[in-house]
């Protein structure tokens, strides 16, 4: 049996699989102000007299950080930088807890400046005497050589109570969203690894010894245990259950799109043969642009209970909600009224909608079919043109060979896979307007937990071996060793394989799940003067987000 | 200084080199990708990215007279850097972003209007197709070029030798002492756009002080009375302290200000071959500076300005040659009437050397003298490839009577009796090309 738990921002969702079979679901009412007890509360029911032995894996999908976050519910943490030569500090200054520190690598992982032990000394007692627990250090470059960082760490080291470092967060260059990542990664550690330390708890009571796993923004899992290092990975786990959900549920193979229709927002998503499609760097949260990995998703403010106007001849949908829809009680039109008033569906109550659509139909001057129509056709408008431009912007996403330049792949995708309130409604015209046959999933009322529970884990790896040096590094395990002169690329791939399948397993993977990918894979001749003295090796890979293994089946109730 | 809108068009063709250990190939700009990347210059709100678009055959036909064709000249990666400058000119020219920098290569300043093959790394003119381009599509603009690449941009010159509406500014090293060897104060423009060439020859050992006295005393001054539309900087990067093929001292905060100070609408990459120690500092500096952000934290790690300091005799040197530029400038006027007194064409004859290729060509081009247009142009020239051509090119805003003489070559010209291989009829008024 496979428990899967998605604790949203309203709902949540359960569902345990019996040899890939529903053998329960429920959807309940999340207690914001206590997730813990949701999650957990949820989780008791849903096994009350199952077999426990029986039960091979759980996975959970939170909100907790991304309300840590959002509602600004997060620790002080002291950050110290060392930036080196580039962006002035002003721009890179994310709260009055940072300091600058001596050190710098350059874009080879060599060392320019070395760190200033003193320095640093100060800095760790300055933090101290402000009462701060949690602490980052990041440096301009550390991918490429994490020996300041570490460093850093350990002349910090002592009574704080957590110290972030920047390489561990990801391979990918980008020292300002490296800085982001630590900083969030610092500042809900306390929080996460407090809900962590109470599931661990639960599970010792009730006797559990199934392994548990957490999912992530990337549409994949890890283990619980891991995850209590790296909580700002279970950001925004919430549209990545729900991408996936559409996954496990409707088996999608081709070039697609996901909508997800809310009741304030809508999110889109794009499957590409079959994968959903990654941030090429990392997700944006409160603006906040991260390092990490997440499926790519475009929320725009326009749903089933978003709030109706017309201003200067024109039909505005949201983007904010204000109440639920007429028909369910509330006092302004929505799109989810003027879906009742056109017949598309027969929820709430017909004469309410009428009302609310009724007057917005008299200032306009037209008959209510037709105003009716009008908010209909305007939302999925502003639904599609948002699924239009995503797609567009991914298809010209800039590329940095004359290969990929003349022979890239483009997105053309053939299915709308729709889900939500209005989903039904809403498929056909949707399909329409993007050219594609719309897809209700079924069972879509439990996707994001359908989407948990067979979410195989993810995770990746950043090489780089420079011949001329004679060193390589492996960005996301801090790791720096010494190559022979002839390591070839061949040798780089050799090894990350190797280490992508240890990683992939530290964090709970079944073997049969690895399913490895080379996402990138450069190898550049290094000439100084007018003769060979290297060779620039990079190799990144990952192991995709999908299901788990044996999940190949429909899915039945 | 003020934020502005910057687009950036990267495109460091990751799988296209002359030769596997040639300055011009595979990593050049695989550092300065990586420390962009690191700087996360791609996240600033008003710094954005555009994919480059190919340039097609019909844009190079406007500029160049490829031969025998284009298809054997270039290769896809030229299509693609021609293609990166001509949507950073069309994002400007479309107010999407307030100025734009092509991050490209191959470069193409030494690409003239005749092009038998590669010449200092160069096949087609990558700023002069783009210029062509926006010219077809947003209008005749009057447009400076500013090379501040450390190599003379013979092939620029070349292209607008007589086009009196575009003002071609070159800061390079003395060619004396550095390839192509050309590129003297007396190179001042044809018969037709006197003035509207000028070359600033430059004393090794040069350093930030002596570029920016250049900048300050002649450059901006020129162009505040020329009144350019456009300002385009060929911003080759090789005038850095630590260039390899080169002598010059210049730093890349050096670059940053002297791009803040010129303000170019459009700037595209020309050589620079410091991989390393140059192009990942001097890009991230010209980036900033462009986007109006502070580059004051902007250097390389072994930057030392007490020793990158020019001799006063270098000093002194430049503030000469300097004013007397400046001075031929304010005459241009004059010149024209004491140089040509009544003769109605010119003729330029040269030996032209393609270093890249091995090819030699040998080149008379002739121009109508006109006070109507930049006047009508022949050329003759035979390579070394055996290749023996003849070319009519009618310029922009041609008058009639050169219109009309040029007509009547092209319908006269003998291919056969004169050995030629192929004949060519270049309208650029009426963007008509023919071959014959």
């Amino acid at each position: 049996m496979i428990l899967g738990i998605d604790v949203g921002g309203t709902h949540t969702d359960a569902v345990l699989f019996e040899n890939l079979q529903v053998r329960k679901k429920t959807k309940v009412l999340t207690k914001q102000e206590n997730l813990i007890e949701s999650l957990l509360g949820v989780t008791g029911e849903i096994l009350q007299g199952e077999n426990l032995k029986a039960l091979r894996r759980i996975v959970f999908s939170t909100t907790i950080s991304t309300n840590a976050i959002v509602q600004g519910k997060i620790d002080r943490v002291g950050l110290a930088i060392a930036s080196g030569p580039g962006l002035p500090p002003s721009l890179l200054k994310i709260s009055d807890d940072t300091r600058f520190v001596s050190g710098s690598i350059n874009h080879r992982g060599a060392e320019v400046a070395s760190v200033d032990v003193k320095e640093i000394g100060r800095i760790g007692e300055h933090f101290r005497k402000e009462g701060i627990h949690h602490l980052g250090v990041v440096g301009k470059f550390s991918t490429r050589n994490p020996k300041h960082e570490i460093q850093i760490r350990d002349l910090l080291n002592g009574d704080f109570r957590h110290i972030t470092l920047g390489h561990r967060m990801s391979g990918n260059l980008n020292f300002p969203r490296r800085i982001a990542t630590t900083f969030l990664n610092a500042a809900i550690w306390e929080t996460y690894n407090a809900f962590v330390g109470e599931i661990l708890k639960f599970k010792k009571q009730v006797g559990l010894e199934t392994p548990i796993y957490i999912l992530k923004a990337d549409g994949g899992t890890f283990d619980i245990g891991h995850s209590a290092e790296f909580p700002v990975y279970t950001i925004l786990s919430g549209p990545a259950a729900s991408i996936m959900g559409i996954l496990s549920l409707t088996r999608c193979t081709g070039d697609a799109i996901a909508i997800d229709v809310g009741g304030t927002t809508t999110d889109i998503a794009v499957f590409s043969s079959g994968v959903p499609l990654l941030e090429p760097l990392g997700v944006t949260i409160e603006g906040h642009r991260t390092l990490i990995r997440g499926l790519k998703t475009r929320s725009i403010g326009a749903g089933g209970d978003s709030r109706v106007r017309y201003r200067n001849g024109e039909i505005t949908i949201g983007p904010e909600r204000d109440g639920p829809a007429a028909a369910f009680g509330g006092r302004q039109p929505t799109p989810t009224d003027a879906m009742i008033v056109l017949g598309l569906t027969d929820i709430g109550d017909l004469h309410r909608a009428a009302e609310a659509v009724g007057h917005l139909a008299k200032s306009m001057k037209i008959p209510l079919g037709e105003a009716a129509d009008r908010i209909f056709q305007e939302t999925c408008r502003r639904i599609a043109s948002a699924a239009g431009d995503m797609l567009d912007e991914i298809n010209n996403k800039p590329v940095y060979t004359i290969h990929e330049m003349l022979e890239g792949k483009k997105i053309r995708p053939e299915t709308l896979y729709i889900v939500g309130g209005p989903a039904g409604p809403m498929a056909a015209r949707l399909g329409e307007l993007l050219g594609c046959s719309a897809v209700i999933p079924p069972h879509a009322e439990v996707a994001n937990a359908v989407g948990a529970a067979l979410s195989r884990n993810t995770t990746e790896v950043t090489l780089l071996a420079d011949t001329e040096r004679k060193i390589m590094t492996i960005a996301e395990e801090g790791l720096q060793t010494g190559i022979p002169g002839q390591f070839s690329r061949e040798d780089a791939l050799e090894v990350c394989r190797e280490k992508l399948r240890e990683r992939a397993l530290q964090i709970g993977a079944a073997g049969e799940d690895i399913e490895m990918e080379i996402v990138e894979d450069l190898e550049f001749n290094m000439v100084r003067g007018y003769s060979r003295t290297g060779k620039n090796i990079r190799i990144k890979a990952q192991v995709k987000p999908g299901l788990i293994a044996g999940s190949g089946g429909e899915i039945k109730t | 200084m003020r934020k502005k809108k910057t687009g950036l068009i990267f495109f460091p063709a990751f799988d296209w080199a002359i030769s596997p250990t040639h300055p011009e190939r595979e990593e050049r700009l695989l550092y300065t990708q990586d420390q962009v990347f690191e700087e996360g210059l791609l996240d600033l709100e008003n710094i954005i990215e555009f994919k480059p678009q190919v340039a097609t055959p019909e844009d190079i036909h406007r500029v160049h007279i490829c031969v025998p064709n284009v298809k054997s000249v270039i290769t896809e990666s030229h299509l693609i850097s021609a293609g990166g400058a001509i949507t950073a000119a069309d994002k400007v020219l479309t107010g999407v972003v307030d100025n734009a920098f092509a991050l490209v290569r191959p470069p193409g300043h030494h690409a003239m209007r005749v092009v038998h093959g590669a010449r200092g790394f160069c096949n087609i003119n990558i700023e002069a197709v783009m210029i062509e381009n926006l010219r077809k599509k947003y209008g005749r603009k009057r447009i400076a070029v500013v090379d501040t690449d450390c190599h003379h941009g013979d092939g620029t010159q070349d292209i607008y030798w007589h086009d009196p509406n575009t003002l071609y500014i070159s800061i390079h090293q003395d060619g004396r002492t550095l390839y192509p060897g050309t590129g003297f104060p007396e190179e001042f423009g044809g018969p037709n756009a006197l003035g509207t060439t000028i070359n600033v020859p430059l004393p090794p050992n040069t350093s930030d002080e002596g570029f920016l006295y250049v900048l300050d005393h002649l450059i901006l001054p020129v162009l505040e009375e020329f009144k350019p539309d456009l300002v385009i900087n060929s911003a080759g990067q090789d005038n850095h302290y630590s260039d390899p093929i080169t002598n010059m001292r210049f730093s890349a905060r050096g670059y940053a200000t002297l791009n803040e100070r010129l303000k170019p609408d459009i700037a595209v990459l020309e050589g620079g071959y410091s991989i390393e120690g140059a192009l990942p500092y001097v890009n991230v500096g010209i980036i900033l500076a462009m986007a109006g952000l502070d580059y004051s934290a902007v250097s390389e790690p072994d930057y030392d300005p007490e020793a990158m300091k020019q001799s006063k005799e270098i000093t002194k040197y430049i503030e000469e040659v300097t004013s007397d530029i400046y001075m031929f400038w304010k005459k241009r006027e004059s010149l024209k009437a004491e140089l040509l007194g009544d003769a109605r064409y010119a003729k330029r004859e040269r030996d032209i050397h393609y270093d890249t290729d091995r090819i030699r060509e040998q080149q008379q081009e002739i121009v109508r003298i006109c006070d109507d247009c930049g006047g009508l142009i022949t050329i003759d020239s035979v390579a070394s490839t055996a290749n023996h051509i003849f070319a009519v090119i009618v310029p922009s805003a041609a008058c009639s009577a050169c219109r009309a003489e040029g007509e009547k070559i092209f319908d006269s010209v003998d291919k056969a009796k004169h050995r030629m291989t192929h004949l060519y009829f270049q309208d650029r008024d009426r963007d008509i090309f023919i071959v014959k």
